[in-house]
């Protein structure tokens, strides 16, 4: 098992220089020059050449990709042969001339409430998916499996964006639930937890529903399946009682597999986080990242969040990868 | 080249190549490796051994379902083992295939009749009188209703469905035909009509068979000669009365003695070879004899160097340092 | 003179789309301690149904079960098939245990055979998860797994299907249960590995003095290990009796004519197999008649169209052989010639 997740961080390293590299890469053959957009109406070729010096664009990809990795482990100062040296810390995501600001402060300003969003709506979906699944498996044919099939039903057929519009039409402006000037404020869960209650649970619903429909689907038919296994029979022969069967025998087997989609799931989270995060005003990462190419093309702003975010879907997938590894011990060699 | 054999094996191997994902090597098993023999026109040769030890990757080598990694295969007098797939189908007819699942090997959504037919589609053939009438032929040749031409599979019962492959097999009117385990998965009181059907069908069309089982009893009711594999070689090749009469070979020793006779007194009195431990991998067989791990025989020199096939005597060939001395079954 | 397990009048019944399907037809059998029991037929003729209903590992909803099955303790009988399922689950792995055809599939792939091992072993012992991994590592060790100490926190895919099987018996051992019940346990397992598992049976048997019921299709197998044999067609027990009684005085066509179409490895000759025409019953809607009839070829022995119109019943042929059939003895042993004095 060491061996194993050893193996697996060290894949997961190289896979995140090649992806952030790669990002490098993409963005330097788009044909945008940002030397030349932040460069003023009397434009010499010499001030777009000392702009892209000052930006750091100056060198090869490979230089740049470097200087970005060195960056993140050192801090890096920005802005050389320019009226002033910035210097950004450890870890440093780039400078944004734009706003005048370090980028990792940019982003450790809005990552909370991504986070907030998609963890929240990642624990939501699976908690309410799995134990539907489960008492729909258990009541197969009973009332709670007709009704939580319902579920299932409208929660797959409704898109996120649908959902979102009725809870803030509904919830917010008709019945008050949440006071609208609320939305989209920052609340620390751990020091106001009511508050980022209050800010971040209509959000996360909006996200998880139609996920926590599928996996209601997905764990009904995964139990059902695994309840009628050689092996279970086996367990309730030695004399186990029902619930231990479940519990131990039964879930472990049928949850591994959800495990697995789980991860690839939440790589699609990100995309349903930014219209979410457009509905309910929250500012996260999705809306800077859009603002950043949409509105001023901040490169620096583009380039971390776009690596923010593929990081991110590369340490889910590692951290599935272990979670699975531990379930199910054929995989762990 | 003798022309009394429909089939000559020479040193045929097939190996797989397995895993080789990320992070690790790859591993060769040696499914087939270096098997060598006949089968005789009209002949029944059974090929049995344990599960995994090769003998459907036989069968299948020789329908080159698989291309051999070695070896020749010599069909009519001709050596099929390079031929491409084009040049294969001709023969193909020739030769024809019975799979061990009756419930797996026919497609459930089309009839009996299109299931036969297909034979006739893929090889162009346009038999006298029409195809109905040939495949209700067929169907009454294997002990079917030919009324019931236009029935899906699952209309039949297992041992019908393996009538039905049968008579797909016989459609082009092969000369050789490999079973695979073709009666394991039927019901004891259907094997026998089975068995009794192939015996019928080999005497009327003068067919070849080449018949894979692990049921020894079954094997030795049917065939002619018998080719014992273990981990992929050859242990002990003879005519059937002479291998179940007179095992010379350890391994066909322990495996006759372990499969038990329907006779209570005789089985009171028998003294039994229990071999100990289990097949070994096939990824990594044993040095020297690949039965050294469970003979009671075993010896140094059987670690160190491999026995090859030799010919004991004209229908009894065998592979082993230590063969055992004559004994009274 | 009581057994220890006594199986009386048992039905079992699933109801279908298709209808009601009578997999196990009013069957009695019994067996005691230190003695085997087999029951033989083909597939799908009720041999695993009414044993599963003995352990109680059928659905009770969805399953009709009748009659009776005791098992007498020495405490006091308990009727395993009218007591309540809780009671039922307390004998389920103490009592009595099963083990099943494919030791591939019977144990859970996520847990190490030592974890299994002991995990049964606690349910009815006291003893720290140490203590249980002991007791596993014993058990491993009295079933023949080489090196068991190194092997008990393996999983089961680094097993090998023989292994797997004795991983089994080990686990249905654990709490030295008075009953075993083995469903087809060499089926599918090759025959070198099979004559290794038949023996260890035989031999933890005798050691711990338990009941056996082997269920097989194997003849052979039988013969090798029964003391008591019932045969079973359609659902029903068509004969039983002591091993040899079967063998060489059966009073059954059925029998007979199983026996007659088999090959034997100790025969030669090319004759021809003596085939059984037809198929078993679909066992939904069974027609009037003796089940056996469609396929019987002494039929027209028996006067006034009995065998289809008339279900016979279990009757003592001869002294403890029961046989399901209108010939009389003297008839059936001079059509078969199936009268070897022992
Ligand atoms: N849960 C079930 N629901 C409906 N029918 C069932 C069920 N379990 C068994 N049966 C039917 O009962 C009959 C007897 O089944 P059983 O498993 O006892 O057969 P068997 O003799 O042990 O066969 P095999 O050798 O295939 O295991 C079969 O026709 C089977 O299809
Ligand atoms: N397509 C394949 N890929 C990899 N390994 C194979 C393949 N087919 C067979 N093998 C391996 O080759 C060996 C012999 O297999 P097979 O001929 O099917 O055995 P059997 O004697 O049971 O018919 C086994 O170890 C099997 O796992
Ligand atoms: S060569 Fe040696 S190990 Fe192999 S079968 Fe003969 S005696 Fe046994
Ligand atoms: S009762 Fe009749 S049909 Fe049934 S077994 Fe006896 S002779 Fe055959
Ligand atoms: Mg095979
Ligand atoms: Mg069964």
């Amino acid at each position: 098992m060491l061996k194993y997740v050893t193996r697996r961080l060290l894949y997961t390293a190289i896979l995140l220089l090649i992806v952030s590299f790669t990002i490098f890469y993409i963005f330097d053959l788009i044909p945008v020059d940002p030397a030349r957009l932040i460069c003023s109406k009397q434009c010499t070729p010499d001030l777009v050449e000392a702009n892209r010096h000052r930006l750091g664009l100056d060198v090869s990809v490979l230089e740049q990709w470097w200087r970005f990795i060195q960056g993140l482990f050192q801090g890096r100062t920005y802005g050389e042969g320019g009226v002033e040296d910035i210097y950004c810390g450890a870890p440093s995501f780039g400078y944004s001339f734009n706003r005048h600001e370090c980028v990792s402060t940019i982003i450790a300003d809005v990552f909370p409430t991504t986070l907030s969003l998609t963890i929240g709506a990642f624990v939501l979906w699976l908690s309410v998916g799995v134990s539907l699944g489960v008492l729909a498996a258990r009541k197969k044919g009973k009332f709670a499996d007709r009704a939580s099939n319902v579920f299932v039903l409208v929660g797959t057929s409704l898109p996120t964006f649908i959902t979102g519009i009725l809870v803030v039409l509904f919830i917010v402006l008709k019945f008050h639930l949440v006071n609208p000037l609320e939305l989209g404020d920052w609340k620390n869960p751990i020091t106001d937890p009511i508050g980022w209650l209050r800010t971040f649970f209509f959000p996360c619903a909006t996200l998880a529903l139609a996920y926590a429909a599928t996996y209601t689907r997905f764990t009904r038919s995964n139990v059902l399946e695994i309840s009628s296994e050689d092996y279970i029979r086996t367990a309730r022969a030695k004399g186990l009682s029902e619930k231990v069967i479940l519990r131990k025998h039964t879930l472990r087997a049928a949850l591994a597999p959800i495990v697995t989609i789980a991860g690839l799931d939440f790589a699609g989270l990100l995309g349903g986080a930014i219209i979410t995060e457009g509905i309910f005003g929250l500012s996260g990462l999705g809306k800077l990242s859009l603002k950043a190419v949409l509105e001023t093309y901040d490169l620096p702003i583009i380039v971390a969040t776009t690596l923010v975010g593929s990081a991110f879907v590369v340490i889910m997938n590692l951290i599935v990868d272990v979670a699975y590894a531990y379930l199910d011990p054929r995989v762990r060699t | 080249m003798n022309s009394e054999n429909i089939l000559e094996l020479r040193g045929l191997q097939k190996h797989f190549k397995v895993g080789g994902a990320f992070g690790r090597g790859k591993t060769l098993i040696k499914a087939v490796d270096g098997v060598d023999f006949t089968v005789g026109r009209g002949e029944t040769v059974g090929l049995v051994g344990e599960s995994g030890c090769g003998k459907t990757t036989v069968g299948r080598t020789v329908m080159k379902i698989y291309d051999p990694t070695a070896g020749s295969i010599i069909f009519e007098g001709e050596d099929i083992s390079k031929l491409s797939r084009r040049e294969m189908k001709v023969r193909r007819s020739k030769m024809q295939m019975i799979f061990q699942d009756p419930y797996a090997s026919l497609n459930p959504r089309h009839t009996v009749g299109t299931i036969i037919e297909a034979a006739f589609i893929i090889h162009k053939i346009e038999p006298t009188g029409g195809r109905v009438k040939a495949i209700q032929e067929l169907l009454e040749m294997v002990g079917l209703n030919p009324e019931h031409i236009n029935r899906f599979p699952h209309e039949f019962s297992g041992g019908q469905r393996q009538r039905i492959g049968i008579a797909r097999a016989l459609a082009l009117k092969p000369h050789l035909i490999v079973a695979d385990e073709p009666v394991s998965a039927l019901d004891v009181s259907i094997q026998a009509q089975v068995v009794n059907l192939l015996d019928d069908l080999q005497k009327e069309l003068g067919l070849s068979y080449l018949f894979v089982a692990h049921d020894l009893s079954v094997v030795q009711h049917i065939s002619d000669r018998v080719v014992v594999m273990y981990l992929g070689k050859v242990m002990e090749i003879a005519t059937t009365i002479e291998l179940f009469a007179n095992p010379r070979h350890p391994y066909t020793k322990a495996l006759l003695s372990a499969v038990p006779i329907p006779d209570p007194i005789i089985e009171r009195k028998r003294e039994r070879i229990i071999l100990t431990g289990d097949l070994p991998s096939p990824a990594n067989p044993p040095t020297g004899c690949v039965f050294s791990t469970r003979c009671w025989k075993v010896q140094d020199r059987c670690i160190s160097e491999a026995p090859v096939p030799i010919q004991i005597s004209p229908n009894h060939t065998l592979a082993c340092h230590f063969p055992e001395g004559t004994s009274n079954s | 003179m009581t057994k220890f397990l006594e199986v009386k009048n048992l039905s079992v019944s699933f109801p279908t789309e298709d209808g009601l399907v009578k997999a196990s037809n009013d069957v009695s059998y019994s067996v005691d301690l230190g003695k085997t029991l087999a029951i033989v037929g083909e597939s799908g003729s009720g041999k695993s149904v009414s044993n599963l209903a003995i352990m109680g590992l059928h659905n009770r909803a969805t399953t009709q079960i009748s009659g009776s099955a005791f098992l007498n303790l020495d405490e006091s009988p308990i009727d395993v098939i009218s007591a309540p399922e809780e009671t039922v689950r307390r004998l389920r792995g103490k009592v009595m245990s099963m083990i099943f055809q494919d030791p591939m599939s019977a144990l859970h792939p996520y847990f190490s055979v030592g974890n299994q091992i002991a995990e049964a072993w606690s349910l009815y012992n006291e003893g720290s998860k140490r203590d249980g991994m002991k007791r596993a590592t014993e058990m491993l060790d009295l079933v023949g797994i080489p090196s068991a100490a190194d092997r008990v926190k393996d999983f089961p895919h680094q097993f090998s299907g023989g292994m797997r099987q004795r991983v089994m018996i080990a686990m249905a051992l654990v709490n030295n249960p008075k009953l075993l019940i083995a469903d087809e346990p060499t089926t599918a397992l090759d025959v070198t590995v099979q004559s290794q598992i038949l023996k260890l049976i035989q031999e933890i048997q005798k050691e711990f003095n338990m009941a056996v019921i082997l269920i097989t299709h194997d003849l052979g197998v039988v013969a090798e290990v029964a003391d008591n044999v019932c045969v079973m067609y359609g659902g029903k027990i068509v004969e039983t009796s002591a091993i040899d009684e079967i063998f060489y005085r059966s009073q059954h066509p059925y029998t007979t004519a199983l026996l007659e179409s088999i090959p034997r490895v100790d025969q030669f000759g090319s004759h021809r197999l003596k085939a059984i025409s037809g198929q078993p019953p679909s066992l939904i809607g069974l027609p009037k008649g003796c089940s056996f009839a469609p396929r019987c070829q002494f039929v027209s022995h028996v006067s006034g169209n009995r065998c289809t119109t008339e279900d016979p019943e279990l009757t003592e042929k001869a002294k403890d052989h029961f046989a399901r059939c209108f010939l009389s003895t003297e008839q059936i042993h001079s059509l078969t010639g199936r009268n070897v004095k022992a």
